[in-house]
């Protein structure tokens, strides 16, 4: 594997820009969407499922020389769900009206794809402390694009932002955005604008590469 | 009312109001991912259905006869997901001894759908919801034939939009993202049916 | 609007976009006329504030994007006529803006243009707006009472879906609360009449959608006449489900997506949380609009000849 050879920051940011399991990658749809009706619901989400991938990555790694290659799915699973469980009985027990407003989707991280792709592509490969970062840049790239999906749809939906009111009381708000459709619409319009701001710098650097070949 | 009609439109609403795609959002990944043409779309919704059925069916089982007894409710993600993954396996086994020919046309699926948020979710959910055994299997079976519906009516449109004229940032998952979104919007014309 | 696309039976020799779209805009004459009539200058305010809005979406996205503009072919105007009569008259100015953006911009530009929008912008427009501001749309004070230039304020009332009497007449007429087009069924006739004289429209998708819907409203045992007389059924029918991009190529698939359409409108109307299913009706017919088209072609090559006769008598 070359990514041993990274740096941890690399590692880290690698979850944040270049693989943004959110914009990048597209994995994990349905939590985004389900997660992304408030910013705190959206934050809430990203914490669930970063703490959940920092500790599977970590112990997969400690594993990964153990679990023989032929169980190894199940075996992630496994480990996987017993974060979640946690995560799950540490929210109902002190974050209550998250864990209502989260509800069925907080057991669902279980099948969320970003945490057992990790497991597969990365912890099983790489070293103890690689595999926490790299767990905390994931975690953190997918908790600050859905924050960005929550904020915009929390705006236009409800007029606020973590519950504060932005445009003032004459404002109407336009309910669809935190619906179903309006869910589908704006992470769809982010992943689009996310492509746009992409492609442009892939041709700035196949430009800059034409200069120096030329 | 009659348990009959009760029963009729509770199937209906598991099918139209409450679509897993487009009001419960679950099992995305597979519907952006499996539906650019009609015929795998349709062949991804049929596994899903016969899967989720069933699942439905051996979880209710486990948290009533195995997990509530000795008073383990608290694994029953851990327990579920087991389930749907052996279940998987087996339904795969299966098809291949008795029906090659479905094997051959749905076996690509099968390996996904132990990943499909909705298998889970709607183990999950009827839980949750406190349905009865038949229920749960009314509720997993058109539960998932709603997802069968809303997966080949997305791959009709995308078939036909592939020769548009599409902006390049808009090609694959944001677009197809909006265009659930739009879907969506119109689906919601159902609300209130069968509740 | 699917010129670029579609095959032949749809469009007369020599027509193009802009001919199509001013005979529509000609038929919509009498309905628009008809509303301004009954609800005064906010109703056409409403209507002005669409059509350009409309246009105007569809000229800075042209222009953003570097494309030929091509506002001259009304395809952008009749969307905005048309969201326009879709929304109460005492719609808020920035509505009818909300909804041109989604119709044209998000329905239309963003899925390729003219011809490639899998749904009727303005329709979906409307259903943005109902979700969003259910209470503007559809609520107690959305719909105003006519008031035939009387002088008098505006008395705002639930329409006749929600409970509002009126008797045939009224209803016929369109001296009844309701959207600004959908109110007067004499003028929309009228509209239906010169499309079906001039072949813009065929009689099949109208004609279907009015009569499954009319005998499945007997069958749950409403009064069929009011039934159609209420609401946009009629409007929808002739105005809406008949959109060239957004409905089945052939004759066919045209009575299966009619028929689907007049089912839903009655099931949403009796069975629905909503009072109205026009709207929602046509924009799921037009979600299944691809997959009749894909299924219906490959069989209708296997009866050549009834094809062909029925491609003419389209013309």
């Amino acid at each position: 594997m070359p990514k041993k050879e990274k740096s941890l920051s690399s590692v880290f940011m690698n979850g944040i820009i270049a693989e943004n399991p959110t914009l990048r990658l597209v994995l994990g749809t349905c939590p985004t969407i389900a997660s992304t009706t408030s910013a705190v619901n959206a934050v809430g989400m990203g914490a669930a499922a970063t703490f959940v991938l920092v500790g599977s990555n970590v112990v997969i790694s400690l594993l990964r020389n153990i679990i023989p290659d032929k169980v190894r799915i199940p075996a992630f699973i496994a480990v996987i769900c017993t974060f979640v469980t946690i995560v799950q009985m540490f929210m109902q027990a002190f974050l209550h009206d998250l864990y209502e407003s989260l509800g069925v989707f907080i057991p669902l991280i279980v099948v969320n794809c970003i945490i057992l792709a990790r497991a597969e592509a990365f912890a099983s490969k790489n070293g103890v402390l690689a595999s926490a970062v790299d767990g905390v840049g994931m975690g953190c790239g997918f908790t600050l694009a859905i924050t960005c999906i929550a904020i915009i749809r929390e705006l236009l939906g409800n007029g606020t932002i973590f519950g504060l009111n932005v445009f003032g009381a004459d404002y109407e708000p336009m309910l669809l955005m935190i619906l179903a459709p309006g869910g589908f619409m704006v992470f769809g319009g982010v992943l689009a604008i996310s492509n746009l701001v992409t492609q442009h710098f892939e041709k700035k650097k196949k430009d800059e590469k034409g200069v120096i070949h030329a | 009312m009659s348990e009959i009609a009760k029963i009729l439109l509770f199937m209906v609403s598991c099918v139209l109001t409450n679509n897993y795609i487009f009001s419960r959002f679950l099992g995305c990944c597979p519907f952006l991912g499996v539906s650019n043409k009609v015929e795998t779309a349709a062949g991804m919704g049929i596994a899903v259905t016969f899967v989720m059925a069933i699942a439905s069916l051996f979880t209710k089982l486990l948290y009533d006869l195995v997990l509530v007894p000795l008073s383990l409710e608290y694994l029953n993600t851990i327990g579920f997901i087991i389930v749907i993954a052996s279940l998987v396996q087996l339904v795969e086994m299966f098809l291949k001894k008795t029906s090659p020919s479905l094997y051959r046309a749905l076996g690509i699926y099968l390996p996904l759908i132990t990943t499909n948020c909705a298998v889970l979710g709607v183990t999950i959910l009827n839980i949750n919801s406190g349905y009865n055994l038949f229920y749960s299997i009314l509720n997993g079976t058109f539960g998932a034939l709603g997802f069968l519906l809303a997966i080949v009516l997305m791959a009709g449109v995308r078939e036909r939009l592939e020769t548009s004229k599409v902006p390049q940032c808009l090609k694959g998952f944001s677009g197809s993202l909006i265009m659930a979104g739009l879907m969506a919007v119109a689906f919601m014309g159902f609300s209130g049916l069968g509740n | 609007m699917k010129l670029y696309l579609s095959t032949a039976p749809h469009i007369r020799s020599g027509a193009n976009t802009q001919v199509l779209m001013r005979d529509v805009l000609i038929a919509l004459l009498p309905t628009t006329a008809a509303g301004i009539y009954y609800f005064g200058l906010s109703a056409a305010m409403v209507i002005a504030v669409s059509i350009l809005s409309c246009v105007l979406f569809e000229y800075l996205w042209q222009r953003i994007t570097k494309q030929p503009i091509r506002i001259y072919d009304l395809s952008a105007a009749v969307t905005g006529l048309i969201l326009g009569l879709n929304l109460p008259s005492t719609a808020a100015w920035w509505m009818p803006v909300v909804g041109a953006l989604f119709a044209i911009v998000i329905t239309k530009q963003l899925f390729g243009g003219i011809g490639d929008n899998f749904l009727n912008p303005a329709l979906l427009a409307r259903a943005v707006l109902l979700a969003s501001w259910p209470a503007r749309m559809t609520g107690a004070t959305a719909y105003a009472l006519p008031t035939c230039w009387s002088g008098a304020d505006a008395v705002t009332s639930a329409t006749p879906l929600a409970g509002y009497e009126a008797n045939t007449m009224d209803l016929f007429l369109g001296n009844i609360p309701g959207s600004i087009g959908e109110v007067c069924k004499a003028a929309i006739l009228l509209g239906l009449i010169y499309l079906l004289v001039r072949r813009v429209i065929s009689w099949r998708i109208p004609v279907t959608f009015l009569a499954v819907f009319a005998a499945l409203s007997a069958l749950v045992g409403q009064n069929v006449l009011n039934e159609l007389l209420m609401g946009g059924v009629l409007f929808g029918a002739v105005f809406m489900a008949t959109d060239y991009t957004t409905s089945p190529m052939n004759p066919r698939g045209q009575f299966i997506y009619a028929a689907l359409c007049g089912v839903l409108v009655c099931v949403i109307r009796n069975f629905g949380a909503y009072p109205e299913g026009v709207t929602y009706a046509i924009l799921i017919g037009n979600i299944v609009t691809p997959l009749i088209d894909k299924y219906d072609k490959p069989r209708l090559y296997g009866r050549l000849k009834k094809q062909k006769k029925e491609g003419t008598a389209n013309a």
